[in-house]
């Protein structure tokens, strides 16, 4: 398999894409669910998943310049508070900007605890998981319960938050260039039921039609913050934070300074996911309890993803699709095709495994597949709980086998003291 | 007593105060910002604490409280994160209740036999997370967040509903909790030893007897890590693994013995919802375990320190339900005071550490002058 290391990494990402898409539409052959590779599904996977790419890509920034950003989640709640409050005070995208604000206030407090104390990074990031939603319950106690009453906001939610447009990209899904329809290619061949072709057209579909202008700044924010890291002076510097910093402060470079602004970064990107989340596209209003977590999967989807930004965005759409498929699934049928899919992954897996020489892997993967497969078998629907930890245990899943081959940055995590002390 | 013992108990008690004049100040602020005159919030959150009820409910909820920063300490001393005391203590709790409900022992052996249940589901749960970092490298923050988010979103919902009292309602039956324990299986309430001092205790306030458990893991805790081998090497471990490894005490093992011990805590600290109602409730208390973690940031680890902070949350926690009734103040400035403190602990913890080391330095350097002159 040397050849596929020598690809671009997004091809190789397109190649998984494309073998997953396979295994999802044969297993489709077995069950009678459509959704797993219907365009709705590919659609709702992407606005599941952006929130956790941008928690991720925080994740990134923050670890890059060697600082462990728990705090992710509590800066995302912030983002879903001013997200909302911006939005309803000023217009939707001003809500953006307000979330991003929120979110970096986060990232503030975490830098001046980290770096500028050296407190544990876990300790502060887990201050900042409880700051975070006492404050937005605080807030929402004076702002949305007093000024929005009316409008149906309470201690605990807002009213609906107007949104940002949408945008379905031109000549591949037919979107609108200059108020001309260009002709909509994807859809073409998605509605020729053509076995395979038309499958993988329709989740290419999905992922470029009918997309808040959000998502198209979260997607086109992967490959800035690639060039960001390793194509720019800037991006050097912040790497040789969480690399050597001692090597870093040798030649001269202010490395409090870079980390106080890639944890700053870092908690933006969080709460513009915070603001996504708060948005249209996912609820249209605030809600308190409403990010469940996902600031820690796109911390998990940053492990996966090997500290790299198109990592990153392959771990959020893998975790993102479970939640989406949850939604849209409501006899079960998906639910139980997925078991048939999970089995069919850890079998290669473990194949991949055993030609590794890596017995525990091996046998990890043998057992979680054939348990799978028996619970296939054994049922038509998966119980409904199945499908609400689904995403969760696809993460712990994951992280299983990827953990340990993996490289984080190597100085992340420690508590940086000036000239070495 | 000597100069030493006193700066050291000075180094112990600055940072703590610091911290909470910090949050007093801060709060202060925000509430004036808010347009509530602060002074009269704290009046009012001081002059209702002094009531014996009130003094009953502070205790009640420092309780589980205690535990649960006892439970996330033990993890802390070896550097563990054991963020999932919530998921453990939630489903420990549940399946406890349900054991409890439907045996029927004499009363010493049915309360044993529902600590015993919930110590052993908290331990075998956060023995899971251990598991995954021992063999597979797994953080432990980012595996037991998940494994919290399982036990709440999926396996309380669907063991509450299979459980339920009056057998399984079926379908999308509103939810009642487990069936109820007999008086057998639940610690009685210590409203009488309270009563010996005091006047007798009204408006229905029990005091819970789960505070005898309380006191006893407190008092174990700070026996075991203090005086014990096992705390011995805990501590070693937690403060430089490597060294420790060299002096022959396994990383991986103490790693899991942590993470058992602290699962089995943190088992404990729904018992006092338990005990009182006799039922897991459809609605249970939440957010115990996230609380326990500050308590545990608050009181360094420390027994003693874990009690003060856990009464200080606790005070904090039944304030937000005066400041609701006398309106002086939005009650949910507690919450924002309690992030406050933990954020200005953990700071102030790390100045006083870094003033202490200088201050050691300083002494060190200046007796060795000394010795040479």
């Amino acid at each position: 398999m040397s050849w596929l290391r020598e690809l671009p990494v997004s091809f190789r990402w397109m190649l998984y894409a494309l073998v997953g898409i396979f295994a999802l539409n044969l297993v489709q052959g077995f069950d009678s669910t459509e959704l797993l590779t219907a365009e709705g599904s590919s659609r709702a996977m992407l606005r599941w998943g952006v929130p956790i790419l941008l928690a991720g890509l925080g994740g990134l920034f923050a670890e890059r310049v060697g600082i462990v950003n728990i705090g992710i989640e509590g800066m995302m709640i912030l983002g879903t508070w001013f997200g909302a409050w911006g939005a309803l005070e000023f217009g939707a995208w001003w809500g953006l900007l307000f979330g991003i604000l929120g979110g970096a206030l986060g990232g503030l407090v975490h830098a001046v605890a980290t770096v500028q104390f050296g407190v544990d990074h876990v300790i502060s990031g887990v201050a900042i998981n409880i700051l975070g939603p006492g404050l937005a319950r605080f807030l929402s106690s004076e702002i949305f319960a007093v000024a929005y009453r009316d409008q149906g906001g309470s201690i605990t939610q807002s009213p609906r938050v107007p949104t940002v447009g949408r945008f379905t990209f031109p000549f591949l899904a037919g979107g609108d260039l200059f108020g001309w329809k260009s002709p909509d290619v994807l859809g073409w061949f998605t509605r020729k039921d053509w076995a395979y072709i038309s499958d993988v057209t329709g989740v290419a579909r999905g992922l470029v039609s009918n997309m808040s202008w959000v998502t198209v700044i979260a997607l086109a924010l992967v490959p800035a913050s690639s060039w960001l890291l390793w194509r720019t002076r800037f991006g050097l510097r912040l790497r040789v934070c969480g690399e050597r910093p001692e090597a870093g402060e040798a030649q001269g470079i202010n490395i409090a300074y870079y980390k106080y602004v890639g944890v700053i970064m870092s908690g933006a990107f969080a709460g513009l996911g915070g603001a996504f989340i708060a948005s249209q596209e996912l609820s249209g209003i605030y809600k308190e309890g409403q990010t469940t977590g996902r600031g820690f999967i796109g911390l998990a989807s940053l492990i996966f993803g090997n500290w790299r930004p198109s990592g990153v965005l392959g771990g959020a759409m893998l975790f993102g699709y479970p939640f989406a498929l949850d939604l849209q699934d409501l006899d079960g049928a998906a639910s139980h095709s997925l078991l048939l899919v999970t089995a069919i992954v850890m079998f290669v897996l473990a194949a991949f495994a055993v030609k590794r020489h890596n017995r525990s892997d091996a046998i990890l993967a043998s057992v979680f597949g054939l348990g799978a497969l028996v619970w296939y078998l054994l049922t038509d629907a998966p119980p409904d709980w199945w499908a609400a930890i689904l995403p969760y245990a696809i993460v712990l899943i994951v992280l299983i086998f990827f953990t340990k081959r993996l490289r984080p940055p190597a100085a992340a995590g420690q508590v940086y003291r000036k000239g070495g002390r | 007593m000597n100069a030493g013992l006193v700066r050291r108990i000075g180094f112990a008690i600055a940072a703590p105060t610091m911290a909470l004049v910090f949050a007093v100040a801060a709060s202060t602020i925000v509430l004036a910002a808010a347009g509530s005159n602060p002074f009269q919030a704290y009046g009012d959150m001081l002059s209702h604490a002094s009531k014996l009820e009130t003094m009953i409910d502070i205790l009640n909820r420092a309780t589980p409280l205690f535990i649960s920063g006892i439970a996330a300490a033990i993890g802390f001393r070896l550097n563990l994160f054991n963020i999932g005391v919530e998921g453990q203590y939630l489903l420990a709790a549940l399946v406890a209740a349900h054991v409890g409900g439907i045996v029927s022992l004499p009363a010493p052996l049915h309360v044993a036999l529902i600590l015993l249940v919930s110590m052993s589901v908290g331990a075998g749960y956060a023995g899971v997370a251990g598991l995954l970092k021992v063999t597979r490298g797994i953080h432990e923050v980012i595996s037991t967040i998940m494994l919290n988010a399982i036990a709440t979103s999926g396996l309380i919902v669907a063991l509450l509903k299979a459980w339920q009292a009056g057998g399984g309602l079926g379908g999308n039956v509103t939810r009642v909790g487990t069936a109820e324990i007999d008086t057998s299986g639940r610690i009685p309430n210590l409203n009488s030893i309270v009563e010996l001092f005091t006047r007798e205790i009204g408006r229905d306030r029990e005091l819970t007897g789960v505070l005898i458990v309380a006191i006893l893991v407190g008092v174990g805790y700070h026996l075991i890590v203090n005086r014990s081998r096992f705390g011995y090497e805990l501590r070693a471990s937690g403060n430089n693994p490597f060294a420790a490894h060299a002096g022959g005490v396994p990383p991986k093992r103490m790693l899991m013995a942590a993470m058992l011990a602290s699962g089995a805590i943190a088992g404990l600290v729904g018992m006092t919802e338990i005990m009182a109602g006799g039922v897991f409730p459809a609605n249970p208390i939440q957010g115990l375990g996230f609380a326990g973690i500050a308590v545990a940031l608050l009181g360094r680890n420390s027994a003693v320190g874990a009690a003060f902070a856990a009464l200080i949350f606790a005070f904090l926690d039944i304030s937000s339900g005066i400041l609701q009734s006398t309106g002086s103040a939005s009650r949910e400035i507690v919450q924002i005071m309690q992030g406050l403190i933990i954020l200005a602990a953990v700071v102030a913890y790390q100045i006083a550490e870094r003033v202490r080391r200088r201050e050691e330095a300083r002494v060190a350097s200046s007796s060795l002058i000394g010795a040479t002159a």
